[in-house]
Parts: C-alpha cells; sequence; structure tokens
C-alpha cells in the first residue's frame, strides 16, 4: 500500500487540507460585516446593557465578558461560510477538490475556533489589566477559552449546514439560537444563582461549561469538575460536526 | 514534452478510459433529471456533452465530479469510483463548474495558490507552476488584483488556472466560453486543444456552442431529457443525417422558375433573394451535375456551386426534435 493510500496517510492529508481550507477562511471571512457585527460588537453592547448601573464589582463581569467573546466570536463565523460559498458561487469548486467534507468541516471549525480564541484575548487582556480579576488556573482558563472556542465554532458549522445560499438566513437562525442560551448558562448570573428549572435547561447548554471554566480560572466557584466541562465542550464540538456532516450528506445525496 | 506553462511534463501512465460512467442516474422527488446514463471517454480524447437546457447535462457533470451523489449507477475517473473513492477520484480532476466564480476577497495569486494547496502540489512546483499559467493566460500583469475586479473573461481564465493548478489528468469544464468575449473565448479554446494534444488531458466539456464542440471535440454525446441519445464523433454525427447534406447553387441573376428535380426525396428552398437555391440530398455530386445540366439548358450562368454537409447544430435539432417528437407520440 502506497504512503498516499495507508489510512494514516489519507487522514494526514485531510488533515493538511483542513488547515489550507481554515486559512482561506481567515483570509476572506475576519472581517465580513457579519462576523464583525455578531462576532466583536454584539456582544459587546450587549454585555454593557446588562452590566451598566448594576452594583457589582467590575472584576466579578470579566468572567462573563470573557466567555460571551468566546461564545459570540467563534459561533459568528462558521454560519457564515458555506452559505456566502454558496452565493459567491465557489462552494462547487471546493467541494469537488480532493478535500473531504470532514476536511472542509474541520477546516471551518478551526477557523471559527481561532477567531474565538485569539478575540477574547481582548476582553481577558483588559479585565486583567483594568479590573481586580485575576487568573487562579491557567489550565482551567485554556480549557475554558480553547474548548469552548472549539465547541461554539462546531455549533456555527453546524448552523451553517442548513440548505440555503443566503447567508442572512442562516445569521438569523444562528440568533434565534445563540440568544437564549446566554441567559440560561450563567454567564451574567453564575449558574447556581440561577432557578432550579434554568439550572437543568443550562445543563443543556455548552457554554454553561464554557462559563464555568472560566469562572474558575478567575478564582470562583465552579458548579462542574473541571473534567466535566472539559469533556461536555468536546462532547458537544464532536456531536455538532457529526451532525453538520450528516446534514450535509443528506443535502448531496438528495443533490441539492 | 513541455507543459503548460512551458515545463517539461511527463505523459501520464493512464487507464485506457478516463471517465466510465455506469448508468449513473439522477432523480428529484418524481422527477428523472438522468436517466441511466453510461458512457466512456478515453484518456485523452476531448468529449463534448451537448443538449437543451434542462436536458440533465450540469447534473450528469456533478454527479461526475462527485457534488452530488447519483441515486443509482457511478463513475470511475481514471479507475477511482466517484462514489466509494471520491477523494481519489477527485485528486485527478481539474474543475470548472458552470456559473463558477473566483474567491473576490483574494488576489489572483491568491486563488491559484490556494487550489494549488487543496491539490497538496509542493510550495516550489505551485510557485513555478501557478507562474507559468498566469502567463499562458495573459493574467500575470493582474497577479495583485483581487477577484472583484476582473471582468468575466479574464475571471474565466483565472477560473482555468484555478483547475489546471493541481496538474489534473481529467478536465470537467461546464459551459466554459459562455457569455465571454471573442478573445477570452478563443484563448481558452486554443489553450485547451494545446493541452489535451501536448499533454495528453482528456476533457470533458458542456457547451450550448455547437461550433465550439465542432471544433474541439473528437467525439461528442448528446443528452436530451435526461437520456443519452447518441454518441459518436462529429463527421460521423454529420453522416448519419444524410438527407440533411445539400448543394448550394447562386446564380448571376435572380431565378424565374425553380430547378425541375425527378426524386420526391429532394427538397429545394431558395436563398440569397432568389439568385440562390438550397437542394437538400442525399446525392449531392449527381444533384450538382444535374443542375449544372438545367442551368446550361436554360440559358442560365451560375455564379458558384458547392456541396454541403449537415452542420453539428443540424445533427443536434434533428437528434432532439426527433426524440422529442417520439416522446410526444409516445403519450
Amino acid at each position: 500500500m502506497s504512503r498516499d493510500r495507508h489510512p494514516a496517510g489519507v487522514w494526514a492529508r485531510q488533515a493538511r487540507l483542513a488547515v489550507v481550507v481554515a486559512k482561506k477562511d481567515a483570509m476572506i471571512y475576519y472581517l465580513k460585516a457579519p462576523v464583525i457585527t455578531f462576532g466583536l460588537i454584539f456582544p459587546v453592547f450587549f454585555f454593557l446593557a446588562f452590566a451598566i448601573g448594576r452594583a457589582v464589582p467590575p472584576g466579578a463581569l470579566v468572567p462573563g465578558m470573557l466567555a460571551m467573546a468566546v461564545f459570540f466570536s467563534a459561533s459568528a463565523v462558521g454560519p457564515l461560510i458555506t452559505p456566502w460559498e454558496r452565493q459567491a458561487r465557489t462552494y462547487e469548486r471546493l467541494a469537488t477538490s480532493p478535500a473531504s467534507l470532514e476536511a472542509i468541516l474541520l477546516g471551518d471549525l478551526l477557523a471559527a475556533a481561532a477567531f474565538g480564541a485569539v478575540v477574547s484575548l481582548i476582553p481577558l487582556g483588559l479585565g486583567l489589566a483594568v479590573t481586580s480579576a485575576h487568573v487562579v488556573s491557567p489550565g482551567r482558563l485554556l480549557g475554558g477559552v480553547v474548548l469552548g472556542a472549539v465547541a461554539f465554532g462546531a455549533l456555527g458549522v453546524l448552523l451553517a449546514a442548513r440548505d440555503t445560499d443566503a447567508p442572512s438566513e442562516v445569521m438569523m437562525l444562528s440568533n434565534l439560537v445563540r440568544l437564549p442560551l446566554i441567559f440560561v448558562s450563567g454567564v451574567f448570573v453564575p449558574l447556581a444563582d440561577l432557578p432550579a428549572w434554568s439550572q437543568w435547561v443550562g445543563f443543556l447548554s455548552p457554554l454553561s461549561y464554557c462559563v464555568d471554566l472560566v469562572r474558575a480560572s478567575l478564582g470562583e466557584a465552579a458548579v462542574f469538575p473541571p473534567w466535566v466541562s472539559a469533556s461536555a465542550l468536546t462532547g458537544f464540538a464532536a456531536a455538532f460536526v457529526a451532525l453538520a456532516a450528516l446534514l450535509h450528506r443528506r443535502r448531496r445525496r438528495a443533490g441539492t | 514534452m513541455q507543459g503548460a506553462g512551458g515545463r517539461a511534463v511527463a505523459r501520464r501512465e493512464a487507464p485506457v478510459n478516463a471517465i466510465e460512467a455506469r448508468g449513473l442516474t439522477r432523480r428529484y422527488g418524481p422527477l428523472l433529471a438522468v436517466d441511466h446514463v453510461s458512457f466512456t471517454v478515453r484518456a485523452g480524447e476531448i468529449f463534448g456533452f451537448l443538449g437543451p437546457n434542462g436536458a440533465g447535462k450540469s447534473t450528469t457533470v456533478r454527479m461526475l465530479t462527485g457534488y452530488i451523489a447519483p441515486s443509482e449507477g457511478t463513475a470511475l475517473l481514471d479507475g477511482h469510483d466517484i462514489v466509494r473513492d471520491g477523494v481519489a477520484a477527485r485528486q485527478r480532476l481539474g474543475v470548472v463548474p458552470e456559473e463558477a466564480s473566483v474567491y473576490q476577497d483574494l488576489t489572483v495569486w491568491q486563488n491559484v495558490m490556494l487550489m494549488a494547496e487543496l491539490y497538496a502540489v509542493p510550495r516550489a512546483r505551485r510557485t513555478r507552476h501557478g507562474g507559468d499559467l498566469l502567463a499562458l493566460f495573459g493574467l500575470d500583469a493582474r497577479k495583485a488584483d483581487k477577484g472583484r475586479s476582473l471582468s468575466k473573461g479574464l475571471r474565466q481564465r483565472l477560473m482555468l488556472c484555478m483547475a489546471l493548478v493541481g496538474e489534473p489528468t481529467i478536465l470537467f469544464l461546464d459551459e466554459p466560453t459562455t457569455g465571454l468575449d471573442v478573445a477570452s473565448a478563443r484563448l481558452i479554446r486554443e489553450t485547451v486543444s494545446r493541452l489535451n494534444r501536448e499533454q495528453g488531458l482528456t476533457v470533458f466539456l458542456t457547451t450550448h456552442n455547437l461550433e465550439e464542440a465542432n471544433e474541439l471535440c473528437h467525439r461528442v454525446g448528446i443528452i436530451h431529457r435526461g437520456r443519452l441519445a447518441v454518441v459518436d464523433t462529429p463527421y460521423a454525427l454529420r453522416g448519419t443525417i444524410e438527407a440533411r447534406r445539400s448543394v448550394e447553387v447562386t446564380f448571376a441573376e435572380p431565378l424565374e422558375i425553380m430547378p425541375e428535380i425527378d426524386d420526391p426525396e429532394v427538397e429545394v428552398e431558395p436563398f440569397a433573394g432568389a439568385t440562390g437555391v438550397r437542394i437538400f440530398t442525399r446525392a449531392p455530386g449527381r444533384i450538382a451535375q444535374e443542375i449544372g445540366v438545367w442551368a446550361t439548358r436554360q440559358g442560365l450562368r451560375i455564379e458558384s456551386i458547392a456541396t454541403r454537409t449537415p452542420s453539428l447544430e443540424e445533427v443536434f435539432l434533428a437528434v432532439t426534435g426527433a426524440r422529442a417528437r417520439g416522446a410526444e407520440a409516445g403519450r
């Protein structure tokens, strides 16, 4: 069996193609208006609207702001890519290249996760510089930001699997899914302080586990052990990508 | 042997059939868009795929390139099954889909390099080959320009560069010259023909331009209502409708009477303001002689006389028209 045909060789090659796709996504989509609006501006104003006027020490707002930044920025890129490429008529050539569907989805996920992780450095840096917040567990912080960015990037990839070539339609759906999650995931109010029903709903949200890791990393009480949060975020990411691949395959079988 | 950009290339070892479609079928609910289409395209051949709008051309191409899955059947590309071994099959392809576009936010060079990376062309080779291709298609001066600044003709040239930079053995072109300026269309036709001649590149071309198919293709297939009606060389296809062979005669003055030919199968029609007649016949040589004799008797001076074989367009109309009539009669 030649190196190219060996499963390890095939996987390595597809992994390299995923990086190529991610690079393409970064060059094209990071500066698109919907990404800037819904990934950067929207969460900042949303958070300010909530925080201003409340008697909360500024340092206590940092975990929520950080989690919001990861959540909104990482999940803003994915929904845009596939519908945009379909609309711009570049998707068919990408899909007929040697990059497998999994490599394309993984590339989109990588681009989204990298965007989320890098953008999160802004509120983190500001929070640490101008408030009393400080990192007590760098490992949890890294896990929360990186795994959170991956899970939310995967959520974006799943939303983009919808059969449409209208980016606005997917962005609308994306906000319909994302906005309710921030109220049940302990972003503004810690999960432990939410009503019981809300906590149960929060357990179904990937954002809850990211927020919990970030809060714990900045010295607040954690609801879940770190391994539970890390596993949950990994599981959500895997499930979202698998479901996205399933939907894309179904569409190819349907011939649309 | 010199490659697309003047580089030395070796003729690739390839199976005899570059493309082998086996009962390709595509259903959309109750609609049968492509109905058990089977054909082969030999390695090194330019194969034209013709058909009216909605006949199933683009759906067939999309199945062959792995963009959509067939409802039934499959296709082998350089021996690789597009359904079961899609990645290996697609590695052999360069594709210019119908109405596709370039990445508007990337430069010309970035567009080409992106495709080269997707085909895992090593860095040194893709840089050299990409540069050669841009020069070949007259885009080297626009290398740093964004895709959005290119005209339609230049975009189509860039798409060909993007399809060729992966060093494919099979090139799929779906309506590559539709709506292009004459210079771009000509450059594309000449380059494709040259790549086929010099590198043995197999080309699968769908087009509405029958003159283009006639000029470029070794063989053509005509698809109509999802079924492959006929596959043959343009020359042989033209020969299949012998009744459309003709003799064209022009006279020095307008005719007052039409020639009388004692053959019920012959059809006579005037043209060129009644100074000419076109006579459709299975035996144009004999009819040309008879017309000469008739003109001499009538005291008419012949300006020119020529025999014509049917055009591919006439073949196309005969094949698709006949099938349409047949389908209507069968209802």
